[in-house]
């Protein structure tokens, strides 16, 4: 239960602090939310690591289906991915994910 | 532990951050900031327009002062209605940045020479620092402030161009990080105000693109090779075969400025002393930029009402230079392409008449050798004594760098473009000044606002008189009936030769004496033959022309231009799309012939000979099956290589000469002068012009086999046509476009070059209109209005250009949107 609370928890204030910040400000909120409720390291970092992993991943999906894929199989020739939109969202999607499960994974070192 | 553990990750988490939010070099490249670039909310996803998206929006501004309703149409082409015309400027001006902001600015980064502002100095094996020395040693920022202060004396064009930058500033005062182009994303910068030096700033750029050509070091060199005979046949002034684009007689010669030539001319000038070095890298605008447009009168066409067509042939890129609108105001009522950078419809129509431009090619551009006292440049000798230059300091900013500063001397000749410290294409280690008539203080965008309104034929006189530069063959057909050309720029009037080399600055006796007066810069009017017509060439006799007026000249598009239409009655719109999309091979006719004569049979293999085969069968087509065209086309400049280079470069590639025409090939073999060169002056033989064309054919067998196999003989893939992206980078290109077309050719299209606008109108009624361009409305690669038009352009179709009435638009079926400003 706290586990699926804190992926959701991640995962809102993950998409709300950028609305106001930069970019990587859903560190900061995946940081807080880790030491606020409290898991075991692992746990904290798979919880804060998915929220942001699926919320990246899904908009990246969202955006995508809606663009027809237009924009994603030409920013995956220029990054270059070989033209796939999937291992594009994915690697937006793994992006979100690390840096917001390092961030988790520190806040929940914390306490205690 | 756990703490030090807590710091251990802290550290990873922010080192990844810090990576991520920082532009990596990898492989010598700059990637995007990737944590922001790939981020949903803020990076390219933000770029990725839903399919169905829809344009609408209510925007209100203290600084409107009426009421502006816009409609996008099936195609998002703009459907302005504006209750007054300075509300209108300032929508275009919101417009162009909405669709457009990405491209305008950098264009201008590129026209004032800050293109490492944003760059860095170099990147991709591109010298960003080299371009942005070249387009401040050639005076663009010192031209675009001139051009500015007569922007701001001239109250129409100031206060169009005032609202034009408002409405941009606005659009970009209302984006944040996120809704920025995804190119600004790709290369980490931000947009800049828009200012009116900006839109001054674009039209240097055309001037440059467009009357910035010159080849006045390569014939320097070429003068110090060959003999004054060999020169002349080689270089011509007058081409035999082309058709004025001006017939109109010429008034008597009174009260004409008489240009004398200096006394000490050919000892000075037409001299063979220069020493040859090392190719420079120059920059230099398409030697190809140019156009067609005609007018046919109403006694030719089968509705009885006149017909004008206009294709202006330039570089090809996307997001394109064009973007399509109709601007409705109480006082005019306007539609055709518009250029984002500054307020105008350039090419177009109104409620009762319709123009067209193409480039006069003429060359507006000399050199003057300054001999200053010493190297600081403070002082040069000029009329007999000591003059101080002043010295203008062009500080060039280099993201990442320190900046780096051009000293400029600028003379009374013009700016000291070239000197031992930014050394000219031939090395001289000498001082070249640069008279440019761009670098004069002039408005042309007060002749585009005077033509969006243009009512009659007195009205585009009285609009085309104050144009300067780049000079222009402006067309024009009224619903009245009458049909016009006139050339319409400032050309100095000049003696034989003059300015075709570098010439010596010392005193005055070189300089432009005059500009030539409009009384010989005759308009022709509703002339009997029923058309009017240019393509590039001369724009008039000039075997009687009292000046001399050199130019790039193109012999075979008006040529044959002039011939169809001679030839054509009863003329529709569906006939005249056929004219403009015409793809036969005129230089071909002339030339194919000869070189057939010319070949040895003898020394032709079983594998040659059927290639001559194709050739000689070939239908003189330019269509993208043809084989022939390929072979033609490689055949001929072989066959210009062969025949020349011995005698101009001593088959050094490097050294800087001129380009031969083919047409002078052509004339050459006919005049049997091409003797004079068919000898290879490096083989102790005597070479014939057969054995060179022979030669030449069969140096082309290995190119055409290498073709052959990779399935690329015919035409359209030999060409391998495209349009690319302003940064060159193919995904957001359209490349590969399997179409007919090339130099020469009515329908210009060649690799990234050709028919950037097509446009016909009949002055019906209610005006029937068709215009079509390589490119989109949407200048967003994200957009799938991003490049929807080119293919329908590479099959030469067209779509209609509706000048709407805003009752009809406004229930119309398929709108993409609709946005209203006001107060």
């Amino acid at each position: 239960m706290k586990f699926i609370i804190v992926v959701l928890l991640t995962a809102l204030l993950g998409f709300a602090a950028p609305l106001y910040f930069t970019w990587w400000s859903f560190a900061v909120s995946s940081f807080v939310i880790a030491l606020l409720i409290h898991q075991k390291p692992l746990m904290a970092f798979i919880a804060t690591f998915l929220g942001l992993f699926l919320l990246w991943g899904i908009m990246a999906i969202w955006i995508d289906n809606a663009n027809n894929h237009l924009l994603s199989g030409k920013i995956a020739l220029i990054l270059p991915l070989q033209g796939s939109t999937i291992l594009l969202i994915l690697i937006t999607a793994l992006t979100g994910g690390i840096i917001s499960g390092f961030a988790g994974l520190t806040g929940s070192l914390i306490r205690k | 532990m756990r703490i030090a553990g807590s710091i251990f990750f802290a550290i990873i988490t922010i080192t990844l951050i810090y990576f991520l939010d920082n532009q990596l070099t990898v492989g010598g490249q700059k990637t995007p900031r990737l944590g922001y670039f790939l981020s949903p909310q803020k990076g390219f996803w933000q770029n990725a327009e839903p399919a169905d998206k829809k344009y609408n929006a209510d925007i209100h501004l203290p600084q409107l002062s009426g009421k502006t309703e816009v409609y996008f149409d099936e195609r998002l082409v703009p459907h302005v209605f504006a209750d007054n015309e300075k509300d209108a400027w300032f929508v275009q001006g919101y417009l162009h940045a909405k669709f457009r902001l990405w491209q305008m600015d950098f264009q201008t980064y590129a026209a004032a020479g800050r293109l490492s502002e944003i760059m860095g100095d170099s990147a991709n094996g591109i010298s960003f620092i080299n371009i942005d020395k070249f387009f401040r040693r050639l005076g663009m920022v010192y031209a675009a402030e001139k051009t500015l202060q007569a922007i701001e004396n001239d109250p129409r064009t100031k206060s169009a161009c005032d609202a034009y930058t408002a409405g941009v500033n606005t659009y970009i005062h209302s984006l944040n990080e996120k809704d920025y182009p995804v190119e600004y994303k790709l290369l980490n910068y931000k947009p800049e105000p828009w200012t009116n030096l900006k839109s001054a700033l674009f039209i240097k750029y055309l001037a440059y693109d467009l009357a910035g050509y010159d080849e006045d070091f390569e014939k320097t060199n070429a003068k110090s090779l060959l003999t004054k005979k060999q020169y002349e046949s080689l270089f011509p002034y007058v081409v035999d075969s082309m058709q004025s684009i001006i017939t109109t007689p010429l008034p008597k010669l009174v009260n004409v400025p008489n240009v004398k030539t200096p006394k000490n001319v050919d000892s000075v000038y037409f001299d063979y002393k220069t020493q040859i070095e090392p190719l420079n890298e120059a920059i230099k605008p398409n030697k190809n930029n140019g156009s067609n447009n005609w007018a046919v009168a109403g006694s030719k066409t089968k509705s009885g009402r006149p017909v004008l067509c206009n294709d202006p042939h330039l570089n090809l890129n996307l997001p394109s230079l064009w973007y399509e609108m109709q601007i409705s105001t109480p006082i005019f009522n306007t539609y055709g392409a518009s250029l984002p950078g500054a307020p105008n419809i350039l090419i177009g129509f109104n409620s009762t008449s319709a123009w067209g431009l193409t480039n006069s090619e003429r060359d507006v551009k000399d050199y003057y050798e300054i001999q200053f006292r010493d190297s600081t440049m403070q002082e040069y000798w000029f009329d007999s004594s000591w003059h101080t230059a002043e010295l203008r300091d062009e500080i060039i900013k280099i993201r990442n760098k320190k900046s780096d500063t051009e000293h400029i001397a600028i003379t009374v000749l013009g700016p000291v473009m070239y000197d031992p410290h930014y050394p000219d294409k031939l090395h001289t280690n000498k001082y070249y000044a640069l008279h440019w008539v761009a670098h004069e203080g002039s408005n042309e965008l007060a002749t585009v606002l005077k033509m969006v309104r243009a009512k009659n034929y007195t009205d585009y006189i009285e609009a085309t008189s104050t144009f300067q530069c780049p000079g222009q063959n402006f067309v024009f057909a009224d619903k009245a009936g009458d049909i016009a050309m006139r050339q319409a720029g400032k050309f100095p009037a000049l003696w034989y030769r003059q300015g075709d080399f570098l010439k010596p600055g010392q005193d005055s006796s070189y300089m432009w004496q005059a500009y030539i007066p409009d009384s010989l810069q005759p308009v022709m009017l509703n002339p009997e033959r029923g058309f009017v017509s240019s393509a590039n060439q001369e724009p008039y006799v000039t075997r009687t022309y009292p000046y001399y007026i050199p130019g790039t000249y193109n012999l075979y598009r008006g040529w044959l231009i002039n011939r169809n239409l001679s030839a054509m009655h009863n003329i529709t719109v569906n006939d005249m799309m056929q004219l403009q999309t015409n793809l036969y091979n005129l230089e071909a006719e002339k030339a194919l012939p000869l070189f057939l004569n010319n070949i040895d049979h003898t020394k032709l293999d079983e594998n040659a000979s059927k290639y001559l085969n194709l050739v000689s069968s070939w239908n003189l087509m330019n269509d993208a099956k043809s084989v022939g065209a390929t072979i033609f086309s490689i055949w001929m400049d072989s066959a210009i290589h062969k025949v020349y280079d011995d005698e101009l470069n001593g088959n050094n590639p490097n050294i800087p000469i001129p380009e031969v025409e083919p047409s002078t090939l052509v004339s050459n073999i006919i005049k049997d002068s091409a003797k004079l060169f068919a000898d290879n002056i490096n083989t102790p033989e005597i070479e014939t012009i057969k054995d060179d064309i022979t030669d030449a054919f069969i140096s082309i067998i290995p190119v055409l086999e290498k073709a052959k196999n990779n399935k690329s003989l015919e035409w359209g893939k030999f060409k391998d046509g495209g349009v690319p992206h302003l940064l060159g980078l193919s995904p957001f290109s359209k490349l590969h476009i399997d179409a007919g077309g090339g130099e020469n050719i009515i329908n210009a299209f060649e690799k990234y070059h050709g028919p950037s606008w097509r446009m016909i109108v009949e002055l019906t009624d209610d005006i029937n209109a068709y215009g079509v361009y390589p490119g989109g409305q949407s200048g967003n690669p994200g957009s799938k209005y991003y490049d929807d038009f080119v293919d329908t352009w590479a099959k030469e179709k067209y779509y209609p250009l509706h000048l709407y009435k805003e009752d009809i638009i406004a229930t119309g079926k398929n709108l993409l949107g609709k946005m209203v400003f006001s107060k």
